[in-house]
């Protein structure tokens, strides 16, 4: 089953295509990933599909519901969630707090403060941050800082989750620690549509992959296809 | 260790204020009018201060609309002054600022940082200026007398807005839309991606702050006797309740109330004892208040409270 689609997408910044016509669809349970290099309007993508920028053109569907348009905190309460490639945590505030908010608000809006509390902690158990529950967020490490993102994220109860390069910056240890926790998300039953630029996670974790380059779309396919598709080489390489 | 210190500093606190509470009730019995008349002077800037900072505190948008919500209160009392019953003008004059406040907020919420402050500035100078020209054209009189109350009756009326906006600015604080205001400080964007409905609930709370404000104007004005719009509107209310919140620390309730106390009893004091130079005077203490307490008087509670652990 189709859970997001999205038809002649486009963005304009000022006279800049960064997104431009692109068509996509993410199937209920799939990881997809999103690369391709610098610029090319990966983010941009995201921007749109969780309201956080309004499209140019185009439309985007889930669930068969048309959310361009919608504002963010609508998209979050239709079941999307996301994090944020230049990590954008409440800093002041503990790793507690930033779970715990987003459930509260989340996909249910008015859930009783105990039952939150209770998934709050759960969540943080299971990104392995209940140690530092009470540490404000900004004095965590880089890699903590990302769990606690994607722990954010989980807290509103997504059926997407739209991850915006969670590996960039952890060290290989790191990196296959962040894979098995992609690996589990989906087997929760959430579908993952994640941009990444480290090769060796996206060719792993990825059911299907999308290129964009210069905001167009040059590429689809298994990791196997991309890895051979001639268009791709000729991007990658002519950097 | 800690969970014992924390339940042993409420009903400590609670203590103080209900204490505090009570003296405050029966001052008027035993101190002379001057005292009652410097005391409501006082509270109506812990009012608007708190009120402030049930806002501007947590989301950190630095408002400078209070004169305009002030303002509109003591107009609203003015008019209506002679036909309404006190309670409903002063119902009416929160009540109208609250409205007032929900278009501000929708027009200017969307702005930050700089900007918001500049619109908030403008927009309650602008008010100013339509009510100078409407009176001016059409009721051909600057100003207007407003119905006397007494002394001990607005000083009771100002300690009861202060004891509901300190309620209602509690219950802010620990409900989750706290939480969720303090967020919007921290990282609107973010916020807004966990389904905080962030522009309805930045109006909201605008609104309900002005509500406060509004209601103090009310009272206020009573007391005046005779305003016009640079006395109603006056920019003093619109940076006073920031350099006060800011001189008390808005991390806690009450950072903005003793902020606000020290404040306007200082200042009255200088005025009196240096009529000359008072301003001078708060200036350079002012300046002192920022360097040395950088995070306000809660900042110092906090220091020394953490030295005695
Ligand atoms: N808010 C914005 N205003 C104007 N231009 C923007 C904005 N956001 C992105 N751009 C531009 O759009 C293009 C695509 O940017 P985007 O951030 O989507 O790229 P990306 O694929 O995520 O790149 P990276 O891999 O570096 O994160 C870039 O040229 C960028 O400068
Ligand atoms: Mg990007």
């Amino acid at each position: 089953m189709r859970i997001l689609e999205g038809e002649n997408v486009t963005k304009y910044f000022g006279g800049l295509a960064a997104v431009h016509d692109v068509d996509f669809d993410i199937k209920q349970g799939e990881i997809v990933g999103l690369i391709g290099p610098n610029g090319a309007g990966k983010t941009t993508l995201f921007n749109l599909i969780s309201g956080a920028l309004p499209t140019t053109a185009g439309e985007i569907r889930y669930k068969d519901e048309k959310i361009t348009s919608l504002k963010p905190n609508k998209i979050c309460k239709r079941g999307i969630a996301r994090t944020f490639q230049l990590i954008k945590l409440f800093r002041n505030m503990t790793v507690f707090e930033n779970v715990f908010l987003a459930s509260l608000f989340g996909i249910s809006g008015d859930m009783p403060e105990s039952v939150a509390r209770e998934e709050s902690l759960e969540l943080l158990n299971f990104v392995g941050l209940s140690a530092a529950s009470e540490t404000a967020a900004k004095d965590l490490t880089l890699v903590n800082q990302k769990r606690l993102e994607v722990a954010r994220g989980l807290a509103t109860k997504p059926e997407l989750m739209l991850l915006d390069e969670l590996m960039a910056g952890l060290n290989s240890t790191e990196v296959s620690l962040a894979m098995d926790l992609v690996t589990t998300i989906r087997d929760k039953g959430i579908t993952i549509f994640m941009i990444e630029h480290v090769m060796k996670a996206i060719m792993n974790v990825c059911d299907r992959i999308m290129v964009l380059d210069h905001g167009v779309k040059i590429a689809e396919g298994t990791p196997e296809e991309i890895t051979t598709n001639k268009t791709v080489i000729e991007v990658y390489l002519g950097e | 260790m800690e969970s014992a210190r924390v339940i042993y500093r409420k009903p400590f606190s609670l203590g103080i204020l209900f204490i505090g509470l009570i003296v405050l009730s029966t001052l008027p019995l035993y101190v002379q009018p001057y005292l009652v008349i410097l005391l409501s002077f006082v509270l109506m800037y812990v009012i608007i201060t708190l009120s402030w900072a049930i806002f501007s505190g947590p989301t950190r948008y630095i408002s400078l609309a209070s004169a305009a919500f002030f303002g509109i209160g003591v107009y609203i009392s003015a008019i209506l002054g002679e036909l309404w019953p006190l309670p409903l003008v002063i119902a009416a004059g929160g009540l109208i600022s609250f409205i007032l406040a929900l278009f501000i907020g929708l027009i200017t919420l969307r702005l930050r940082g700089m900007y918001f402050i500049i619109f908030t500035f403008g927009v309650s100078e602008l008010i100013r200026h339509s009510i100078l020209w409407w009176e001016a054209k059409f009721t051909g009189t600057v100003g207007r007398w407003v119905i006397v109350v007494d002394h001990t009756t607005v000083y009771f009326v100002l300690l009861i807005i202060f004891i509901i906006t300190l309620f209602a600015a509690y219950l802010i604080k620990r409900s989750k839309f706290g939480l969720a205001l303090r967020s919007i400080g921290e990282q609107e964007e973010a916020a807004a991606h966990i389904g905080i409905g962030v522009t309805s609930l930045k109006t909201i709370t605008f609104a309900i702050s002005a509500f406060f404000m509004g209601a103090t104007g009310a009272i206020m004005a009573t007391r005046w006797t005779y305003i016009d719009p640079a006395i109603a509107f006056s920019p003093l209310f619109s940076f006073m309740p920031v350099l006060m919140a800011i001189f008390g620390g808005v991390g806690q309730l009450y950072g903005p109330i003793f902020g606000a106390a020290i404040f306007a009893l200082l200042e009255e004091v200088l005025i009196t004892k240096f009529p000359y130079y008072y301003m001078l005077l708060f200036g350079i203490i002012l300046i002192a208040a920022i360097l040395f307490l950088p995070n306000g008087l809660v900042g110092l509670v906090d220091k020394i409270r953490k030295r005695r652990q």
